[in-house]
């Protein structure tokens, strides 16, 4: 009797068609380790079958890059011999089902990928979407999420600079936690995972493994029904104690000549690092799963392959070099074990007790996997909001309301839980436009971001790919950064969905404009799909993390207003877009409209502008403005100025005022100017044909804007106040 | 003077600590592994911040029983100079270096900002460079720095001038809501009893250079510097 029956099938999430193509390929039926082996290989997770069309149409190569997607994380060029090494990667199903440990695993899992390639891990960030703040669930998901990122973080000792958090009930059943990691290697020193050397040993080393986390990526890859937190099984358990033990040891290790080739196992565990290293060399690998060092007795060759097991590393080292190896191993009390050898067959061979129990062909498995031209369907346009039919509120009112609603509200509750300091190169600290750490040891540093408007994305995909590209941009640039590269996290409904397959498609179109108009190639890159509940998709969020070097680390700029009587210049339009913008949302009450329009020619020419004038001193503060337009970011100046300095603004009488104070028109940066600088400033902006105009000075403690003001101190009150009350609810409620 | 800086598995503010204190010193400390037995002839012993063996057991618990330990009460008794920041902190206390227990943080959460501390005694050689009452601003990055002891043996201390830095505002008012974690007292950090031992859960090092936000810790590696060159 076959185990292999259409129930067992469907449960693995294999689709008929695909069912037939892998009796094709084995040329007869697969046992069950082999099934589950295709499973996991072939989910969404692992394979990107649904989305590998069109990520390929994104710009990659810049004379900077020195390794683009495809491996285990991207890597850009910064000068002297350093490379840095990044990317983002979600963990949301798990986070859903379990915050604190899917969360934690999150960072655990993202960290690897950046220190398998041989850089010291220097920064992470995250970013993170919640459902609606009234959602019974949210407040007990923040709490777990935070924490657990902190958990993982700040025990590993690597810092947490920085990221975003948004509320909006589109994620109530479906949160997003995108973590991001940033390292730091030696350009001639950068590890890769294709197997190469026939007889070489195949390595295992890190913790042992257990039954955790099996069939996590299969898990990923489905949409959530009501059962779905009967899976909290698979959600694998971290340990960041021994995640610190392997980087240092990894690092270690790494200072030696020993390592072939090295990747850590994240999703699909043993399965997909051995088939992907296996295959990039072209090469057969044969594993003896008895050897596998194992935390549970009676573990089947199924469970070995597909245990999620966290800090768990495979590498392929030269011949003769085990002692070294295990030397350093035994240094830092991680498990150590030579599992198998690389064979020229091309095919996976695993034996238990003796005995074979799978016999796969690789290259079918890891390269030929499924790719879907899925059918899709463009979004249809909004209209344009005419801001002249928008309920006018008094500006300082609506700002006080602005800045303590939960996207704007300060995310200090959050960051606060997150060691963002250690390390001793964190220049530039969560709060401000982006991230500045210093490359240890020099007079460089990178600013890094995580970027994404997803209203703008529900309202227009293909405008919201452009923008988050465009928002990152800004913000590095903001900080004097010369932005470098990008890696991008897309989170997404089910594809299967032509509509969703419509914003996945668009999103990818607008990033993929954005990112070959700015010079800013995607270097790396994750998808997560199916974040739907009971057939409620997300917002579509493709989120944009970024990172842009400054050369002299000491001329870093950032948005506090630093003196009394300063102009406050903006460059940029200003048209007053309301449409899809927080005002309309949180002041109307209404989430419609187009979103605006970015302009990439322009966009390049402001950020060069806006740099220019940082490395020339000519600027005293400088902030992008976005979410929440105008006023929110002259107020966040504001906000960030130790002595609350205040503003006061003289709006034109050529729009109406709330459209100028909220609207969302891209493309705009606030500069604080001293008047000796002005007339240098305002001639510079002309030379480059950027528009820029006194909008109001420094001064005071209060804003000012149409004869009506508002304390600073009140503002910042209001703005500081609504995360810790909503999560202190949660403390009174237990 | 001569420095070394212990590393445990899980230490992650040794490299840090040691950057401060090349600063200060002009010089290298030496960084000793946990599982070495000997110290070399060193004026200051930094047992350094971090999560030792994943403070899953009690914080700081399994390092103290480290066999460099024993080396370094030794050296404590014979007068060498102990700082312990943070997990260092818990350590030197958990292996008898200095009185009291670390509990988890009143508010239960991982906190990490700047705090405003109050000086207590500037006739140590960690504060010389300091005054009595001076308001100083250094970082928290902790989940257990509640400090605790016995009242009768705190009123010992507080007498003996072994209360090293408090909680306060950036006036060093000390007051309650200005505790980040709710020690006995505010208290930050304290002396044994022949000050040559201080333990305080704020980093001197996170703030020993003006790009990063501040200075105010590098008196201190500058007062030891002093103190014992």
């Amino acid at each position: 009797m076959s185990q292999i029956t259409p129930d067992v099938i469907a449960q693995h999430g294999i689709k008929p068609d695909e069912y037939k193509l892998i009796l094709e390929i084995m040329g007869r039926e697969p046992n069950l380790t082999e099934l589950g082996i295709f499973s996991v290989m072939w989910s969404e997770h692992c394979s990107y079958k649904s989305s590998k069309k069109w990520l390929k149409t994104l710009p990659t190569k810049a004379p900077w890059v020195i390794c683009g997607p495809g491996e285990n994380a991207g890597i850009i060029d910064i000068g002297d011999g350093d490379a840095v090494v990044f990317k983002m990667e979600s963990h949301n199903h798990p986070s859903f089902i379990e915050p604190y440990q899917g969360a934690a695993t999150g960072v655990g899992g993202i960290l690897r990928d950046v220190f398998t390639m041989g850089a010291r891990p220097i920064a992470n960030m995250n970013a993170l979407r919640f459902g609606d703040p009234s959602h019974p669930k949210t407040r007990h998901l923040v709490a777990g999420v935070v924490a657990g990122i902190g958990g993982y973080g700040n025990c590993v000792g690597v810092p947490t600079v920085g990221g975003e958090t948004n509320f909006h009930s589109s994620y109530n059943g479906n949160i997003l936690v995108n973590a991001m990691t940033v390292g730091l290697a030696r350009k001639d020193n950068i590890f890769y995972s294709a197997a190469a050397g026939i007889g070489n040993p195949v390595v295992y080393f890190g913790s042992k493994t257990g039954r955790d986390g099996i069939h996590g990526a299969t898990m990923a890859s489905a949409e959530f029904d009501e059962k779905s937190e009967e899976k909290r099984p698979t959600v694998q358990v971290g340990d960041p104690f021994t995640e610190k033990l392997l980087i240092e040891a990894c690092l270690e290790l790494m200072a030696t000549d020993v390592i072939v080739a090295i990747q850590d196992m994240g999703a699909a565990g043993l399965t997909s690092s051995s088939f992907e290293m296996a295959s990039k060399g072209g090469l057969g690998v044969e594993l003896d799963l008895d050897a596998v060092p194992m935390r549970e007795q009676g573990m089947s060759a199924y469970e070995i392959m597909l245990s999620e097991s966290q800090e768990r590393m495979l590498m392929i080292l030269k011949p003769g070099k085990e002692d070294v190896a295990k030397a350093i191993m035994d240094k830092w009390e991680l498990d150590f074990a030579v599992i198998g050898t690389l064979t020229d067959t091309g095919r996976m061979v695993l034996k238990r007790h003796g005995e074979i129990v799978a016999d796969l062909p690789i290259d079918p498995l890891a390269q030929a996997s499924p790719e879907y031209d899925r059918p899709w369907v463009s979004p249809a346009k909004q209209p344009v909001v005419d801001a002249k039919t928008i309920e006018a509120v008094c500006p300082v009112e609506a700002l006080k309301t602005m800045l303590a609603c939960p996207d704007l509200a300060s995310k200090r509750w959050i960051y606060q839980q997150y060691d963002h300091m250690v390390m001793g190169d964190t220049v530039q600290r969560p709060g401000g436009d982006a991230a500045v750490v210093r490359i240890h040891g020099s007079n460089k540093a990178v600013a890094i971001t995580t970027d994404c408007t997803p209203r703008y994305c529900q309202a227009d995909p293909h405008e919201g790919g452009r923008q988050a590209v465009a928002e990152a941009y800004r913000n590095l640039s903001a900080t004097g950064a010369v932005p470098l590269a990008v890696t991008d996290n897309l989170n997404f409904g089910n594809p299967e969905k032509p509509e969703i397959m419509g914003q996945i498609v668009e999103a990818i179109k607008g990033m993929g404009e954005a990112c070959r108009d700015l010079d800013f190639p995607v270097v790396s890159g994750n998808v997560s799909l199916y974040n739907e509940t009971q057939g409620t998709a997300i917002q579509p969020t493709p989120a944009i993390g970024a990172v842009g070097l400054l050369d002299d680390v000491s001329k870093h700029m950032t948005v506090a207003f630093k003196k009394t009587g300063s102009n406050i210049v903006l460059l940029g339009e200003t048209k007053g877009w309301l449409g899809a913008s927080l005002y309309l949302r949180e002041i109307c009450g209404r989430e419609e409209g187009a979103p605006p329009p970015v302009a990439l020619h322009r966009e390049r020419r402001k950020g060069e502008l806006v740099r220019q004038l940082i490395h020339d001193g000519q600027v005293l503060a400088c902030h992008d403005v976005s979410d929440g337009g105008l006023l929110v970011a002259v107020a966040e100046m504001s906000m960030a100025s130790a002595s609350r300095i205040g503003a006061a603004l003289e709006a034109p009488s050529t729009l109406p005022l709330h459209a100028w104070c909220f609207g969302e028109d891209q493309g705009r940066y606030v500069l604080e100017v001293s008047d000796d600088e002005l007339v240098a400033v305002l001639e510079a902006a002309k030379e480059r044909e950027v528009g820029a105009r006194v909008i109001g000075k420094t001064g005071g403690h209060v804003i000012s804007v149409g004869g009506r003001a508002v304390a600073v101190d009140e503002l910042k009150a209001a703005n500081e106040g609504w995360l810790p009350a909503f999560m202190g609810a949660e403390m009174s409620g237990h | 003077m001569k420095a070394a800086v212990i590393v445990f598995p899980g230490s992650n503010c040794d490299r840090d600590v040691a950057v401060a204190l090349e600063a200060s010193l002009g010089a290298k400390p030496y960084m000793v592994w946990h599982r070495d037995t000997e110290l070399p002839a060193v004026d200051l012993i930094v047992v350094p911040g971090g999560f030792s063996y994943g403070d899953y057991l009690r914080c700081g618990a399994m390092a103290a029983h480290s066999p460099i330990m024993r080396e370094v009460k030794a050296r404590a008794d014979q007068g060498a100079r102990v700082l312990g920041i943070c997990n260092g902190f818990q350590i030197i206390t958990e292996a008898g270096l200095l009185p009291g227990v670390l509990m988890r943080n009143a508010q239960l959460k991982f906190i990490c900002k700047d705090v405003y501390l109050r000086v207590e005694n500037d006739r140590t050689d960690f504060c010389r460079y300091y005054r009595s009452g001076d308001v100083v601003r250094y970082p928290i990055a902790h989940a257990e720095g509640n400090y605790f002891v016995e009242p009768h043996t705190f009123r010992e201390m507080e007498d003996n001038g072994q209360i090293a830095f408090r909680y306060c505002d950036k006036n060093g008012r000390v007051a309650p809501e200005f505790n980040p974690n709710g020690s006995l007292g505010n208290v930050a950090g304290v002396y044994n009893s022949k000050f040559n031992v201080l333990g305080l859960m704020p980093h001197p090092e996170r703030l020993a250079e003006d790009l990063l936000g501040g200075s105010d810790g590098k008196l201190m590696f500058d007062s030891l510097v002093e103190a014992l060159s």
